[in-house]
């Protein structure tokens, strides 16, 4: 499949998203936010970092880029999505996730080798996973406690829509330890640890992560 | 010139871990007694020509498509 992986200006992890896309089999493509083109891509990851300086809020400027007009229209058509982390906020702001990505309650900023357990495997990037699989993925944000009406966590919880869930202590406030969800029909999922950075086992805490790029070809050949 | 100012506040609901921190310093700083402090943002917002019912319209729509996030945060809008 063709990934593109956009960039905007102050994405951090758009090389090592494109990296790891090519680790799940994939070739990845270079997406730029000034276009609106999606270049004709199967799928569309939104990588982490601090676009346009988290000015405003995270994601907030971000969603109105040129290429977000055609991810959002992509995205409704049910090509598969994933926000990781600032991507995370972004389609939060875009209203393709619901909820918010709030500062930290404990106002630091967060760096770990994080324990999660993965509660949905039905989405195009967590297909991989075995349900309830306990996983080590970096963390490391500073706008990552994920909020939303208790109407909606509910509505989450009951449709099986957290697809990530942090084990151990909460690391940055998210209710109910919710760390990735997906909309309601599962192709688009925002997560806030970091699986491109675990996809290899020279850096980071081993490739647990991988799964998120390797779901995507059973989807194809689905 | 038309000149309306937007103030943005986190919900009453939605921890506010800025205000916290304001919070937390001040009896540091020897100011005694104070027991909540929320942390928003204001916006002078310029528009050519005269205020009319039009352009607060339109404020009001800035702010709720980018100035505030209405999942997070509540806002006003009021001349200057």
């Amino acid at each position: 499949m063709k990934v593109g992986v956009v960039t905007f200006p102050g994405s951090l992890d758009d090389v090592d998203a494109r990296r790891a896309v090519t680790f799940g089999g994939h070739e990845a493509v270079a997406l730029w936010h000034g276009d609106h083109d999606l270049q004709g891509v199967d799928a569309v990851v939104l990588p982490g970092g601090f676009s346009y300086g988290d000015y405003l809020r995270c994601g907030a400027i971000s969603r109105f880029s040129p290429v977000m007009t055609e991810v959002i229209e992509a995205a409704g058509r049910g090509m598969p999505v994933l926000g990781i982390c600032n991507g995370f906020q972004i389609l939060c702001e875009s209203h393709l996730l619901p909820g918010a990505l709030i500062r930290n309650d404990h106002r630091k900023f967060n760096c770990v080798d994080q324990r999660l357990r993965i509660e949905n495997t039905s989405t195009p990037w967590t297909s991989a996973y075995e349900q309830g699989a306990e996983v080590t993925i970096v963390l490391k944000n500073g706008e990552g406690g994920f909020v939303a009406s208790e109407d909606v966590l509910d509505q989450l919880e009951g449709e099986g829509r957290v697809v990530a869930r942090y084990l151990g202590d909460n690391p940055n406030g998210s209710l109910r330890d919710i760390a990735g969800i997906s909309n309601e029909r599962g192709n688009v999922v925002g997560l806030m640890p970091h699986p491109e950075h675990a996809v290899e086992d020279l850096c980071g805490p081993g490739t647990d992560g991988l799964g998120f790029f390797t779901s995507l070809a059973a989807v194809a050949f689905a | 010139m038309a000149r309306y100012v937007v103030d943005v506040m986190p919900k009453p609901e939605i921890l506010d871990p800025q205000g916290k921190a304001v919070l937390g310093a001040l009896p540091r700083l020897g100011f005694a007694g104070v027991v909540e402090v929320r942390q928003g943002k204001r916006f002078e917002v310029e528009i050519e020509g005269d205020a009319t019912p039009e352009s607060l319209a339109e404020v009001e729509q800035m702010a709720q498509t980018l100035l505030s996030n209405p999942v997070i945060e509540d806002f006003e809008v009021r001349t200057a």
